[in-house]
Protein backbone atom coordinates (compact mmCIF):
# COMPACT_ATOMS: atom_id res chain seq x y z
CA UNK A 1 0.00 0.00 0.00
CA UNK A 2 1.43 3.68 -0.60
CA UNK A 3 1.50 5.73 2.27
CA UNK A 4 1.17 9.21 0.96
CA UNK A 5 3.65 12.58 2.61
CA UNK A 6 3.11 16.27 2.02
CA UNK A 7 5.26 19.06 1.12
CA UNK A 8 3.04 22.00 3.37
CA UNK A 9 5.17 24.87 1.72
CA UNK A 10 5.19 23.73 -1.53
CA UNK A 11 2.65 25.45 -2.69
CA UNK A 12 0.99 22.41 -4.91
CA UNK A 13 -2.44 21.92 -4.27
CA UNK A 14 -2.63 18.84 -1.36
CA UNK A 15 -5.16 16.86 -3.63
CA UNK A 16 -2.62 17.32 -6.69
CA UNK A 17 0.19 16.48 -4.62
CA UNK A 18 -1.72 13.23 -3.55
CA UNK A 19 -2.41 12.52 -7.39
CA UNK A 20 1.44 13.08 -8.45
CA UNK A 21 2.56 10.48 -5.55
CA UNK A 22 0.03 7.60 -7.51
CA UNK A 23 1.32 8.44 -10.63
CA UNK A 24 4.91 8.28 -9.24
CA UNK A 25 3.87 4.89 -7.95
CA UNK A 26 2.55 3.57 -10.85
CA UNK A 27 5.54 4.64 -12.78
CA UNK A 28 8.08 2.80 -10.31
CA UNK A 29 5.89 -0.16 -10.45
CA UNK A 30 5.24 0.64 -6.57
CA UNK A 31 1.74 0.33 -6.90
CA UNK A 32 0.06 -2.14 -9.22
CA UNK A 33 -3.31 -3.42 -10.63
CA UNK A 34 -5.64 -4.84 -8.43
CA UNK A 35 -3.53 -2.64 -5.62
CA UNK A 36 -6.21 -1.36 -3.06
CA UNK A 37 -5.68 2.80 -2.00
CA UNK A 38 -5.43 3.60 1.57
CA UNK A 39 -9.25 5.00 2.86
CA UNK A 40 -9.63 8.54 3.16
CA UNK A 41 -10.11 7.90 6.75
CA UNK A 42 -6.95 6.35 6.80
CA UNK A 43 -5.07 9.44 5.26
CA UNK A 44 -6.68 11.31 7.56
CA UNK A 45 -5.40 9.53 10.52
CA UNK A 46 -2.12 9.46 9.28
CA UNK A 47 -1.72 13.42 7.79
CA UNK A 48 -4.86 15.09 9.36
CA UNK A 49 -6.24 16.05 6.32
CA UNK A 50 -9.50 17.30 5.02
CA UNK A 51 -10.81 13.54 3.67
CA UNK A 52 -12.71 15.93 0.62
CA UNK A 53 -9.25 16.13 -0.22
CA UNK A 54 -8.42 12.62 -0.41
CA UNK A 55 -11.46 12.05 -2.47
CA UNK A 56 -11.11 14.45 -4.82
CA UNK A 57 -7.44 13.17 -5.68
CA UNK A 58 -9.25 9.46 -5.88
CA UNK A 59 -12.03 11.36 -8.39
CA UNK A 60 -9.33 12.78 -10.44
CA UNK A 61 -7.02 10.04 -11.33
CA UNK A 62 -10.29 7.76 -11.37
CA UNK A 63 -11.36 10.08 -14.11
CA UNK A 64 -7.67 9.45 -16.14
CA UNK A 65 -8.58 5.83 -15.54
CA UNK A 66 -5.93 4.55 -13.48
CA UNK A 67 -7.93 3.87 -10.40
CA UNK A 68 -11.99 2.55 -10.01
CA UNK A 69 -13.84 2.90 -6.65
CA UNK A 70 -16.04 0.14 -5.72
CA UNK A 71 -18.68 1.44 -2.65
CA UNK A 72 -18.07 0.16 0.28
CA UNK A 73 -15.06 -1.90 -0.81
CA UNK A 74 -12.23 0.79 -1.52
CA UNK A 75 -10.62 2.24 -4.08
CA UNK A 76 -8.53 -0.17 -6.57
CA UNK A 77 -5.89 0.37 -9.30
CA UNK A 78 -6.40 -0.22 -12.83
CA UNK A 79 -3.94 -0.11 -14.94
CA UNK A 80 -0.38 0.81 -14.35
CA UNK A 81 2.23 3.52 -16.15
CA UNK A 82 4.22 3.43 -18.27
CA UNK A 83 7.60 3.33 -16.91
CA UNK A 84 10.05 5.98 -18.57
CA UNK A 85 12.95 4.02 -20.03
CA UNK A 86 16.37 4.71 -19.05
CA UNK A 87 17.60 5.75 -22.18
CA UNK A 88 14.76 8.33 -22.32
CA UNK A 89 15.98 9.61 -18.99
CA UNK A 90 19.26 9.81 -20.35
CA UNK A 91 18.27 12.06 -23.22
CA UNK A 92 16.00 14.40 -21.38
CA UNK A 93 18.66 14.39 -18.52
CA UNK A 94 21.11 15.90 -20.54
CA UNK A 95 18.59 18.36 -23.01
CA UNK A 96 17.97 19.91 -19.64
CA UNK A 97 21.96 20.06 -18.28
CA UNK A 98 22.26 21.92 -21.70
CA UNK A 99 19.60 24.30 -21.29
CA UNK A 100 20.69 24.97 -17.45
CA UNK A 101 24.12 25.68 -19.33
CA UNK A 102 23.07 27.87 -21.61
CA UNK A 103 20.97 30.03 -18.94
CA UNK A 104 23.85 30.28 -16.47
CA UNK A 105 26.20 31.72 -19.85
CA UNK A 106 23.02 34.32 -20.33
CA UNK A 107 23.59 35.21 -16.82
CA UNK A 108 20.80 33.39 -15.19
CA UNK A 109 21.12 32.37 -11.47
CA UNK A 110 19.86 29.62 -9.60
CA UNK A 111 16.77 31.33 -8.26
CA UNK A 112 16.40 32.26 -11.98
CA UNK A 113 16.64 29.14 -13.38
CA UNK A 114 14.14 27.52 -10.84
CA UNK A 115 12.14 30.22 -11.34
CA UNK A 116 11.80 29.76 -14.84
CA UNK A 117 11.31 25.72 -14.66
CA UNK A 118 8.57 26.17 -12.45
CA UNK A 119 6.28 28.76 -14.43
CA UNK A 120 7.14 26.48 -17.18
CA UNK A 121 5.99 23.49 -15.25
CA UNK A 122 2.88 25.75 -14.21
CA UNK A 123 2.13 26.57 -17.74
CA UNK A 124 2.40 23.37 -19.03
CA UNK A 125 0.14 21.35 -16.68
CA UNK A 126 -2.25 24.13 -15.76
CA UNK A 127 -3.01 23.54 -20.14
CA UNK A 128 -3.36 19.88 -19.15
CA UNK A 129 -5.79 20.55 -16.64
CA UNK A 130 -8.17 23.43 -18.46
CA UNK B 1 -26.95 21.12 -0.93
CA UNK B 2 -25.92 24.30 0.73
CA UNK B 3 -25.22 23.94 4.14
CA UNK B 4 -25.76 27.71 5.29
CA UNK B 5 -27.10 31.19 3.04
CA UNK B 6 -27.10 34.43 4.22
CA UNK B 7 -29.33 36.96 2.13
CA UNK B 8 -28.84 40.65 2.90
CA UNK B 9 -28.22 39.48 6.58
CA UNK B 10 -26.83 42.36 8.80
CA UNK B 11 -26.29 43.03 12.71
CA UNK B 12 -25.96 46.42 14.78
CA UNK B 13 -24.78 46.66 18.09
CA UNK B 14 -25.95 49.82 18.94
CA UNK B 15 -24.90 52.35 16.31
CA UNK B 16 -22.15 49.90 15.20
CA UNK B 17 -22.57 47.14 12.14
CA UNK B 18 -20.90 44.31 13.19
CA UNK B 19 -21.79 42.68 9.87
CA UNK B 20 -23.83 44.08 6.62
CA UNK B 21 -24.98 43.12 3.41
CA UNK B 22 -23.91 39.24 3.90
CA UNK B 23 -25.16 37.39 1.09
CA UNK B 24 -23.30 34.20 1.01
CA UNK B 25 -23.81 30.46 -0.03
CA UNK B 26 -21.96 27.88 1.96
CA UNK B 27 -22.08 24.14 0.28
CA UNK B 28 -22.63 21.58 3.03
CA UNK B 29 -19.92 19.01 3.40
CA UNK B 30 -17.29 20.99 3.43
CA UNK B 31 -14.76 22.53 5.76
CA UNK B 32 -15.13 26.11 5.83
CA UNK B 33 -12.55 28.72 6.91
CA UNK B 34 -13.94 32.06 7.92
CA UNK B 35 -10.98 34.22 8.14
CA UNK B 36 -10.91 38.01 8.90
CA UNK B 37 -8.96 40.57 10.75
CA UNK B 38 -9.84 41.51 14.55
CA UNK B 39 -13.49 43.30 14.74
CA UNK B 40 -14.41 41.93 10.85
CA UNK B 41 -17.53 40.31 12.06
CA UNK B 42 -16.60 36.73 12.13
CA UNK B 43 -17.66 36.10 15.34
CA UNK B 44 -20.75 37.79 14.67
CA UNK B 45 -21.58 36.00 11.40
CA UNK B 46 -20.44 32.48 13.82
CA UNK B 47 -22.70 33.34 16.45
CA UNK B 48 -25.51 34.10 13.69
CA UNK B 49 -24.86 30.89 12.04
CA UNK B 50 -25.35 28.76 15.39
CA UNK B 51 -28.67 30.95 16.65
CA UNK B 52 -27.20 32.81 19.28
CA UNK B 53 -28.11 35.99 18.04
CA UNK B 54 -30.66 37.18 15.92
CA UNK B 55 -30.11 39.16 12.84
CA UNK B 56 -31.06 43.14 12.39
CA UNK B 57 -31.41 42.47 8.82
CA UNK B 58 -31.99 39.73 6.18
CA UNK B 59 -32.20 36.25 6.83
CA UNK B 60 -29.60 33.29 7.72
CA UNK B 61 -30.88 29.46 6.58
CA UNK B 62 -29.21 26.16 7.39
CA UNK B 63 -29.86 23.59 5.20
CA UNK B 64 -33.06 25.27 3.94
CA UNK B 65 -34.64 26.14 7.06
CA UNK B 66 -34.42 29.45 9.15
CA UNK B 67 -31.39 28.97 11.78
CA UNK B 68 -33.74 29.36 14.64
CA UNK B 69 -35.78 26.13 13.55
CA UNK B 70 -32.68 23.82 13.05
CA UNK B 71 -30.92 24.41 16.16
CA UNK B 72 -30.81 20.17 17.00
CA UNK B 73 -28.72 19.91 13.70
CA UNK B 74 -26.01 22.75 14.70
CA UNK B 75 -23.46 22.36 17.53
CA UNK B 76 -21.42 25.52 18.40
CA UNK B 77 -18.07 25.50 20.12
CA UNK B 78 -17.39 28.56 21.63
CA UNK B 79 -13.88 30.70 21.52
CA UNK B 80 -11.78 30.08 24.57
CA UNK B 81 -12.69 27.73 27.63
CA UNK B 82 -16.42 26.88 26.53
CA UNK B 83 -16.66 24.10 29.33
CA UNK B 84 -17.79 24.49 33.09
CA UNK B 85 -13.80 24.12 34.74
CA UNK B 86 -15.42 23.15 37.56
CA UNK B 87 -17.30 20.00 35.94
CA UNK B 88 -15.48 16.57 35.90
CA UNK B 89 -15.56 15.06 32.33
CA UNK B 90 -18.09 12.91 33.26
CA UNK B 91 -20.31 15.24 34.51
CA UNK B 92 -19.82 17.17 31.34
CA UNK B 93 -20.92 13.98 29.52
CA UNK B 94 -24.03 13.84 31.79
CA UNK B 95 -24.73 17.34 31.38
CA UNK B 96 -24.89 16.98 27.33
CA UNK B 97 -26.86 13.76 27.52
CA UNK B 98 -29.95 15.37 29.25
CA UNK B 99 -29.91 18.89 27.22
CA UNK B 100 -29.57 17.02 23.25
CA UNK B 101 -32.04 14.66 22.11
CA UNK B 102 -29.92 13.28 19.57
CA UNK B 103 -26.83 12.43 21.97
CA UNK B 104 -24.36 9.95 21.26
CA UNK B 105 -23.29 8.95 24.57
CA UNK B 106 -21.25 5.83 23.59
CA UNK B 107 -19.34 7.50 20.65
CA UNK B 108 -18.10 10.47 22.89
CA UNK B 109 -17.25 8.10 25.48
CA UNK B 110 -15.09 5.77 22.95
CA UNK B 111 -13.87 8.83 21.17
CA UNK B 112 -12.26 10.03 24.98
CA UNK B 113 -10.98 7.03 25.98
CA UNK B 114 -9.23 6.75 22.80
CA UNK B 115 -7.87 10.06 23.73
CA UNK B 116 -7.16 8.68 27.06
CA UNK B 117 -8.35 11.62 28.94
CA UNK B 118 -9.73 10.39 32.27
CA UNK B 119 -13.37 10.58 33.23
CA UNK B 120 -13.25 11.59 36.54
CA UNK B 121 -11.08 14.71 36.09
CA UNK B 122 -12.30 17.92 36.57
CA UNK B 123 -12.40 19.99 33.37
CA UNK B 124 -10.41 22.84 34.83
CA UNK B 125 -7.64 20.36 35.60
CA UNK B 126 -7.33 18.82 31.78
CA UNK B 127 -4.29 20.40 29.98
CA UNK B 128 -5.50 23.10 27.23
CA UNK B 129 -5.27 19.87 24.18
CA UNK B 130 -7.07 17.75 26.97
CA UNK B 131 -9.60 20.49 27.03
CA UNK B 132 -10.33 21.43 23.31
CA UNK B 133 -10.77 17.66 22.76
CA UNK B 134 -13.63 17.28 25.44
CA UNK B 135 -15.01 20.58 24.20
CA UNK B 136 -15.03 19.19 20.74
CA UNK B 137 -16.42 16.07 21.57
CA UNK B 138 -19.20 17.15 23.60
CA UNK B 139 -19.67 19.21 20.27
CA UNK B 140 -19.35 15.84 18.08
CA UNK B 141 -21.88 13.70 20.27
CA UNK B 142 -24.78 15.89 19.34
CA UNK B 143 -24.71 14.51 16.08
CA UNK B 144 -24.25 17.93 14.22
CA UNK B 145 -24.63 18.65 10.69
CA UNK B 146 -23.39 21.75 11.07
CA UNK B 147 -20.66 22.36 13.21
CA UNK B 148 -19.75 26.07 13.93
CA UNK B 149 -16.30 27.08 15.23
CA UNK B 150 -14.92 30.18 17.09
CA UNK B 151 -11.10 29.94 17.08
CA UNK B 152 -10.55 26.25 17.53
CA UNK B 153 -7.00 26.57 17.25
CA UNK B 154 -6.40 29.58 19.24
CA UNK B 155 -4.36 29.20 22.76
CA UNK B 156 -3.08 25.66 21.87
CA UNK B 157 0.63 24.79 20.61
CA UNK B 158 1.26 22.90 17.50
CA UNK B 159 0.28 19.34 18.45
CA UNK B 160 -2.31 19.94 20.43
CA UNK B 161 -3.59 22.09 17.23
CA UNK B 162 -2.65 18.75 15.05
CA UNK B 163 -4.27 16.43 17.49
CA UNK B 164 -7.85 19.11 17.18
CA UNK B 165 -7.78 19.21 13.49
CA UNK B 166 -7.26 15.47 12.66
CA UNK B 167 -9.93 14.57 15.34
CA UNK B 168 -12.23 16.95 13.30
CA UNK B 169 -11.05 15.75 10.44
CA UNK B 170 -11.70 11.97 11.20
CA UNK B 171 -15.34 13.09 11.80
CA UNK B 172 -15.46 14.47 8.70
CA UNK B 173 -14.54 11.10 7.25
CA UNK B 174 -17.37 9.20 9.19
CA UNK B 175 -20.33 11.35 9.47
CA UNK B 176 -19.76 13.74 6.68
CA UNK B 177 -21.01 16.74 8.59
CA UNK B 178 -20.14 20.08 7.15
CA UNK B 179 -17.68 22.32 9.73
CA UNK B 180 -17.79 26.13 9.99
CA UNK B 181 -14.85 27.47 11.83
CA UNK B 182 -12.83 30.32 12.28
CA UNK B 183 -9.01 31.07 12.49
CA UNK B 184 -6.04 33.91 12.44
CA UNK B 185 -3.62 31.11 11.19
CA UNK B 186 -4.35 31.05 7.82
CA UNK B 187 -1.42 28.49 6.88
CA UNK B 188 -2.65 25.74 9.10
CA UNK B 189 -6.19 25.58 7.23
CA UNK B 190 -3.72 24.36 4.14
CA UNK B 191 -4.63 20.76 3.71
CA UNK B 192 -7.65 20.66 6.42
CA UNK B 193 -10.51 23.16 4.92
CA UNK B 194 -11.10 22.81 1.87
CA UNK B 195 -13.64 26.48 1.29
CA UNK B 196 -12.48 29.73 2.32
CA UNK B 197 -14.76 32.63 3.31
CA UNK B 198 -13.11 36.00 3.99
CA UNK B 199 -14.52 38.77 6.02
CA UNK B 200 -13.28 42.14 6.39
CA UNK B 201 -14.84 45.25 7.59
CA UNK B 202 -18.15 43.40 7.94
CA UNK B 203 -18.67 42.42 4.45
CA UNK B 204 -17.64 39.12 2.63
CA UNK B 205 -14.78 39.85 0.40
CA UNK B 206 -14.01 36.17 -0.55
CA UNK B 207 -16.04 32.84 -0.89
CA UNK B 208 -14.96 29.86 -3.04
CA UNK B 209 -13.04 26.61 -2.83
CA UNK B 210 -9.82 26.66 -1.95
CA UNK B 211 -7.47 25.04 -4.56
CA UNK B 212 -10.01 26.37 -7.39
CA UNK B 213 -9.24 30.03 -5.53
CA UNK B 214 -5.67 29.59 -5.15
CA UNK B 215 -4.59 28.27 -8.71
CA UNK B 216 -6.81 30.87 -10.15
CA UNK B 217 -4.19 33.67 -8.60
CA UNK B 218 -0.69 33.98 -9.61
CA UNK B 219 2.71 36.26 -8.48
CA UNK B 220 4.11 38.06 -11.64
CA UNK B 221 7.21 39.27 -11.76
CA UNK B 222 8.79 41.80 -14.22
CA UNK B 223 10.83 45.17 -14.91
CA UNK B 224 8.56 48.48 -13.22
CA UNK B 225 8.45 50.09 -16.90
CA UNK B 226 5.78 48.34 -18.24
CA UNK B 227 4.05 47.09 -14.83
CA UNK B 228 1.47 49.56 -15.27
CA UNK B 229 0.05 48.30 -19.16
CA UNK B 230 0.45 45.03 -17.46
CA UNK B 231 -1.77 46.10 -14.35
CA UNK B 232 -4.18 47.94 -16.49
CA UNK B 233 -5.31 44.58 -18.22
CA UNK B 234 -5.67 42.33 -14.93
CA UNK B 235 -7.28 41.98 -12.46
CA UNK B 236 -4.55 43.12 -9.75
CA UNK B 237 -5.18 41.83 -6.06
CA UNK B 238 -1.98 43.45 -4.41
CA UNK B 239 1.24 45.39 -6.14
CA UNK B 240 4.89 45.24 -4.63
CA UNK B 241 8.25 45.90 -5.87
CA UNK B 242 11.32 48.50 -5.44
CA UNK B 243 13.01 50.43 -8.36
CA UNK B 244 13.11 48.63 -11.46
CA UNK B 245 10.93 45.46 -10.21
CA UNK B 246 7.81 45.28 -10.06
CA UNK B 247 5.21 42.18 -8.60
CA UNK B 248 1.48 41.96 -8.84
CA UNK B 249 -0.47 39.32 -7.75
CA UNK B 250 -3.57 39.06 -10.15
CA UNK B 251 -6.58 36.92 -10.51
CA UNK B 252 -5.53 35.95 -14.12
CA UNK B 253 -3.45 32.65 -14.99
CA UNK B 254 -3.52 33.11 -19.12
CA UNK B 255 -0.04 32.95 -20.51
CA UNK B 256 1.94 36.29 -20.28
CA UNK B 257 2.41 38.05 -23.62
CA UNK B 258 5.68 39.66 -21.88
CA UNK B 259 8.94 37.07 -21.77
CA UNK B 260 10.26 39.61 -19.21
CA UNK B 261 7.38 38.75 -17.31
CA UNK B 262 7.33 35.66 -15.12
CA UNK B 263 4.86 34.21 -12.91
CA UNK B 264 4.95 31.66 -10.05
CA UNK B 265 2.30 29.79 -8.45
CA UNK B 266 0.65 31.29 -4.67
CA UNK B 267 0.05 30.21 -1.60
CA UNK B 268 -2.95 30.66 0.28
CA UNK B 269 -1.45 32.41 2.86
CA UNK B 270 -0.20 34.95 0.05
CA UNK B 271 -3.69 35.08 -1.55
CA UNK B 272 -5.74 35.90 1.75
CA UNK B 273 -3.20 38.11 3.06
CA UNK B 274 -2.86 40.13 -0.27
CA UNK B 275 -6.84 40.71 -0.35
CA UNK B 276 -7.10 41.42 3.41
CA UNK B 277 -4.19 44.01 2.53
CA UNK B 278 -7.21 45.15 -0.01
CA UNK B 279 -10.18 45.05 1.36
CA UNK B 280 -12.70 47.02 -1.71
CA UNK B 281 -11.63 44.02 -4.07
CA UNK B 282 -14.06 40.87 -3.76
CA UNK B 283 -13.80 37.54 -4.97
CA UNK B 284 -16.87 35.75 -4.94
CA UNK B 285 -18.22 33.29 -7.01
CA UNK B 286 -20.81 35.80 -9.12
CA UNK B 287 -20.04 38.34 -10.52
CA UNK B 288 -16.07 36.99 -10.95
CA UNK B 289 -14.88 40.07 -10.13
CA UNK B 290 -16.56 43.40 -8.40
CA UNK B 291 -15.24 46.12 -7.14
CA UNK B 292 -17.51 47.29 -3.68
CA UNK B 293 -15.49 50.42 -3.56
Amino acid sequence: MIEFHLDRGSGVATYLQLVHQVRHALRLGVLRPGDRLPTAREVVDQLAINPNTVLKAYRELEREGLVSGRPGVGTFVERSLGQTSMGDRARLRADLARWVLDGRRAGLDLEDLEALIASVLTDSYREETA
Amino acid sequence: MTALRTEGLGRRYRRTWALRDCSVALPSGRVIALVGPNGAGKSTLLHLAAGLLAPTTGTIRAFGRPVRESLERIAFMAQGKPLYSGFRVAEMLAFGRRLNPRWDDAAARGRLAELGIPFDRRIGRLSGGQRTQVALTVALAKRPDLLVMDEPLADLDPLARQDMMRGLMAAVAETGLTVLLSSHMVSELDGTCDWLTVVNKGRVQVSGDIDELVAGHRLLTGPAENADALAARLPVISRGGTGRQATLLVRDTAPLPDPRWTGRPVSLEETVLAYLRAPDLAALPRPALTSLG
